[in-house]
């Protein structure tokens, strides 16, 4: 219905309407221009910030999966004897053995074993059983001596690794490398001293005094039917639901539980506070997108006020135009496509500001904001936001100008 | 068939409690290649006259055909379209856009139009070329004389070929010298088949044209071939007795 030549001229005239008013067209943008800008920012922010976390969160484990016995609360209790229920080796090995999607993988317990160590004694201090693997899966190295190896592991070694605050409790020299300490009875050769953890980001190690042996020689210290959890590494964050599911496929293999029956053991990736965090990011996301929204109702207030000025100074180039043959929607198109041009072009300065700022906050030093970005679902949405602003606050000044009686308009001074 | 045919025609303002009868019972025949001189005094309804039968505006009451169409009782869209291919004006201000060229004054009613604006360059270059502006056709309208301003406006108003040509007061703003080539242009356009309305004040103006309507009132007063007009008005008063004479009575002019 409408030429190309229309469609032309008319975007040629939006864009040198706003040059014509280079200062006007900037102040009446401004709103858009700074909402857009302001927006965009906290956006890069928060999606930087967002990375920045999330990699922090696997430093600390976010390829984490807790392996824990689990009774189905729905079934009669001898059904379940706990036996039945309880994680084996043989099952910690099948993991170790079967799974693609995993690096590493320990059994843990923990045995009470009084601690001897010259004169000092301690009844019940409680000392883990794990595989080498374990130092990887927590990320916890010594910082002298050696780690847990594999041989260890096989030929039952009686060695043990201790934390500084054994290493304090017990009363043993700074580094301990060497010393021999009892437990259960048994002597056993210190070969690493473990660094202490503080309390991380979630405070989930609250550490005191530490002894690690080898898992082969735990058990033996442990009952026939001793508790056991198994904890391993994915390959990567992302293998969290692949890697669960694949570990429990290979467990309900191991304890023969066909499909549809309930598991009577539990594989609980760590990306729950991943979760947390993500719905945080959301909220601030949404309290921004408030911000944009009141930000450009006063802009789109300020594109209304300059589109009414506009048509009343170009009143009888309307009716020129009604006169020489152009309908009433030929007309309300043409202002509203000027409004909506002067929003993007708002928009446009305003998404460059924004990049500005996100430069500028990835030079902050130790603002963690070094991955500060706008994504580009926020440059779609920003220039939708300006045109949709531009829509509907041109809508009243373009149907003014459509209504404008030809004749009135061309005897307008 | 004529091009136009306009019976009891008016067109009534309300100005709070007053009511002005613009037009008042206007009944006008226009034939194809006619050249009308329409006259009267100031406040007489001359615009009027005119804007309705540009389809600019429509009547109180009667009727309006043209080409044989009943143009007073279309929507707004429609009256639009009508304008655009069927009519053309000058205005007596020019009313060209200050910011476009010659050229692109001149293709503004392709803009509007259904079809045409492929060739809307020869098109327009040969619509200056009829008006003598092939010289300026880059100009901009403050780059112009008022006379070539008025040029560029007529061949604008003659780009879709529109079946008349509607000029109100189209040399007011003009000297007498300018105002002789602008009617040369017109008297060009009606040798080549146009038909041509114009309203005038000016006797001289009025002499350029075939026949002369003159209202008062909102009335057709007279409507004469231009020798009788002017013989009439040497005699004292408007239109000679024997003529199609509408009103009997003489113009105090
Ligand atoms: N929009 C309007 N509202 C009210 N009255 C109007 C309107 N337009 C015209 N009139 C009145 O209608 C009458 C005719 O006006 P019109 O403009 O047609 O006169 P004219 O013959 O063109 O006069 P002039 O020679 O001064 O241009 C005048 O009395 C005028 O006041
Ligand atoms: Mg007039």
């Amino acid at each position: 219905m409408l030429n190309p030549l229309f469609w032309y001229q008319a975007i040629a005239l939006a864009f040198s309407q706003i040059w014509a008013n280079k200062s006007r067209a900037f102040l009446t943008a401004l709103g858009i221009i700074v909402g857009v800008a302001s927006t965009t920012a906290v956006i890069a922010a928060l999606t930087g910030l967002k990375s920045k976390v999330l990699t922090q969160f696997e430093s600390v484990g976010a390829s984490k999966v807790f392996i824990f016995p689990n009774r189905p609360d729905d079934k009669p209790r001898n059904l379940y004897p706990w036996e039945k229920v309880r994680l084996k080796t043989s099952e910690a090995r099948a993991l170790r053995d079967e799974c693609e999607s995993i690096r590493a993988i320990t059994p843990i317990t923990e045995v009470g074993l009084e601690v001897e160590s010259g004169d000092r004694k301690i009844e019940g201090l409680s000392v883990t059983g794990i595989w080498p693997d374990w130092h990887e899966i927590e990320n916890r190295n010594v910082t002298s001596g050696r780690p847990f190896t594999a041989i260890d592991e096989t030929n039952e070694r009686q060695v043990c690794l201790v934390n500084d605050d054994a290493v304090k409790e017990l009363r043993l020299p700074a580094d301990p490398v060497g010393q021999f300490i009892t437990l259960g009875g048994r002597r056993f050769l210190i070969v690493g001293l473990i660094e202490t953890v503080q309390a991380r980001f979630f405070g989930l190690n609250t550490s005191s005094a530490e002894i690690f042996i080898p898992f082969s020689v735990a058990e033996k210290f442990q009952p026939r039917d001793f508790f056991m959890r198994i904890t391993a590494l994915l390959k990567s964050p992302e293998l969290a639901e692949e890697g669960t599911a694949e570990m429990r496929w290979i467990l309900r293999k191991q304890r023969g539980i066909p499909d549809g029956e309930t598991e009577s053991f539990q594989v609980e990736a760590i990306d729950r506070f991943i979760q947390q965090f993500k719905t945080l990011a959301t909220g601030i996301t949404a309290i921004a997108g408030g911000i944009v929204g009141i930000s450009l109702l006063v802009g789109g207030i300020g594109i209304m006020n300059i589109m009414l000025v506009s048509v009343s100074e170009r009143t009888r180039e309307i009716g020129l135009r009604k006169a020489v043959g152009a309908t009433p929607n030929m007309i309300l198109l043409q202002f509203l496509l000027e409004a909506v041009t002067l929003c993007l072009v708002g928009g446009f300065i305003g998404l460059a500001c924004g990049r500005l700022l996100a430069f500028g906050m990835t030079q902050i030093p130790s603002a963690q904001l070094d991955e500060a970005d706008i994504p580009l679902w926020a440059v779609v949405l920003a220039f939708a936001f300006s045109a949709g602003t531009g829509l509907i606050f041109g809508m009243f000044p373009a149907i003014k100008a459509a209504r404008l009686d030809p004749i009135e308009a061309l005897r307008h001074e | 068939m004529s091009l136009i045919e306009v019976r009891q025609l008016e067109k009534v303002y309300r100005v709070g409690v007053e009511i002005i009868r613009a037009l008042n019972g206007v009944d006008l025949t226009i034939e194809r290649n006619d050249f009308i001189a329409i006259m009267g005094s100031s406040g007489s309804g001359k615009s009027t006259l005119m804007n309705m039968l540009g389809c600019l505006d429509r009547p109180t009451s009667g009727t309006y055909l043209l080409n044989g169409h009943d143009v007073s009782r279309m929507g707004a869209t429609e009256l639009a379209r009508v304008r655009n291919e069927e009519i053309g004006f000058v205005f007596q201000s020019f009313e060209l856009l200050p910011r476009q060229t010659a050229l692109e004054n001149v293709e503004l009613p392709l803009v509007y139009a259904k079809g045409g604006w492929r060739d809307r360059r020869p098109r327009a270059l040969a619509a200056l070329d009829r008006v003598g502006l092939s010289d300026r056709v880059h100009h901009r309208p403050n780059q112009l004389s008022g006379g070539q301003r008025q040029r560029v406006a007529i061949a604008r108003a003659i780009l879709n070929r529109p079946s008349i040509l509607l000029a109100d007061e189209p040399t007011g703003n003009l000297d007498s010298a300018t105002t002789v080539e602008i009617l040369a242009i017109f008297r060009q356009l009606h040798a080549e088949g146009q038909t041509i309305i114009i309203v005038t004040h000016e006797d001289e103006v009025a002499a350029h044209c075939d026949r002369v309507v003159r209202l008062r009132d909102g009335k057709v007063m007279s409507d004469l071939p231009i020798l009788q007009d002017s013989a009439g008005r040497h005699r004292g008063g408007a239109g000679a007795k024997g003529s199609h004479e509408l009103g009997e009575q003489k113009l105090p002019c």
